[in-house]
């Protein structure tokens, strides 16, 4: 396993540092945009900053600032930001097959256990690597959101519209990336097409962030998989998945 | 936003997260229910993209989002470098935008 390949596989397996680090940067720049949104919400910037600091999950803060700005009830803020934080317990399950160790580590690392952390260290081969991209990516994720916050909101709105640029679809352009090593396997493309089949139709009925966690019933496909097959990607990775 | 209501929702999202990570981590799961989770991110990930690009509130959308994003499959698909992938995205979107 000494022979890097470039070129071979580096789309789908990012690398376990430098990725994350990229990422990281991209999520900065969406935390100055979380800033300035925020702000604009009527949230002072204390709170704001806070916020990204203690409840450190994107979508759910967006969530909660988004309905507390369209005039909700802080009630119907909390249920979206809790039901969008739900999946962060499924990651965290994920990972725990792969950050081991004292309690006092695994409390910490809870704190960075979101999208960016687990998808980056799914998509590593070996348990190593996974170590290395949860940690390396929930920091550089950690830092840069927070700074982006704190920019954002002091900044407020000397900053130009992040949508210019297309940061809105940095995010889901990322993703597409991660899932790359998710969809080789036919159970995953399955597991993939009802996720977002259940996601779509729920979107224009169901409260905000209930649609995603639903499409999480999609991983039910595992059950009717015949035994003996390939690992499921995230909890067995061997690295033989490779193009 | 109450700091009540900002602390209350910081405690609800860490206690999931401790959740799945401490509380019912690292035990040996049923190889059924192994597999479910393994099959996660396969689920969740495609989800966040179709929810985050095809959707405004609780409408479905179809703007300069689905070209970026459609770009970013394209070069994921032609095995792009991971950062590559995300400013092609990011760039279609916007040059979508600037002239539509």
């Amino acid at each position: 396993m000494d022979d890097p390949s470039p070129g071979v596989g580096a789309a789908a397996v990012p690398h376990p540092i430098t990725a994350g680090l990229v990422l990281g940067v991209a999520v900065g720049v969406f935390g100055i945009s979380f800033g300035v949104l925020a702000v604009a919400a009527g949230l002072s910037p204390a709170k704001v900053c806070a916020m990204s600091l203690l409840v450190f999950t994107g979508a759910s803060q967006f969530a909660a600032v988004g309905v507390v700005g369209a005039g909700g009830s802080t009630a119907t803020a909390l249920a979206s930001a809790l039901l969008l934080g739900a999946r962060n317990a499924a990651y965290g399950l994920t990972m725990s097959t792969i950050l081991r160790g004292r309690l006092p580590t695994r409390l910490a690392a809870s704190q960075l256990v979101i999208d960016e952390s687990t998808a980056m260290a799914t998509a590593q081969a070996t348990p190593s690597d996974q170590r290395r991209a949860f940690w390396w990516t929930g920091l550089a994720v950690f830092v840069c959101w927070n700074l982006g916050t704190l920019l954002g909101a002091l900044g407020g709105d000397a900053i130009g519209d992040p949508e210019r640029f297309g940061l809105d679809a940095a995010f889901p352009a990322g993703f597409v990336a991660l899932l790359v090593p998710h969809v080789r396997s036919f159970e995953g493309r399955v597991t993939a097409a009802i996720g977002v089949a259940v996601a779509l139709l729920l979107v224009p009925v169901a409260p905000a962030g209930l649609p995603v966690l639903a499409a999480s019933i999609a991983v039910l496909v595992g059950l009717r998989s015949p035994k003996g097959t390939e690992a499921a990607p995230g909890t067995a990775p061997t690295g033989e998945d490779l193009p | 936003m109450s700091w009540a209501a900002i602390l209350g929702l910081a405690a609800g999202c860490y206690l999931l997260k401790v959740l799945g990570l401490v509380l019912l981590g690292g035990r040996e799961l049923p190889p059924t229910v192994d597999r479910c989770v393994g099959l996660l991110p396969a689920a969740l990930l495609p989800t966040l993209i179709a929810v985050q690009t095809l959707t405004t509130d609780h409408r479905w959308v179809l703007d300069a989002r689905a070209a970026g994003v459609g770009a970013a499959v394209l070069a994921a698909w032609r095995k792009a470098p991971f950062p590559v992938i995300i400013v092609v995205g990011a760039a279609t979107t916007a040059l979508v935008r600037a002239f539509s």
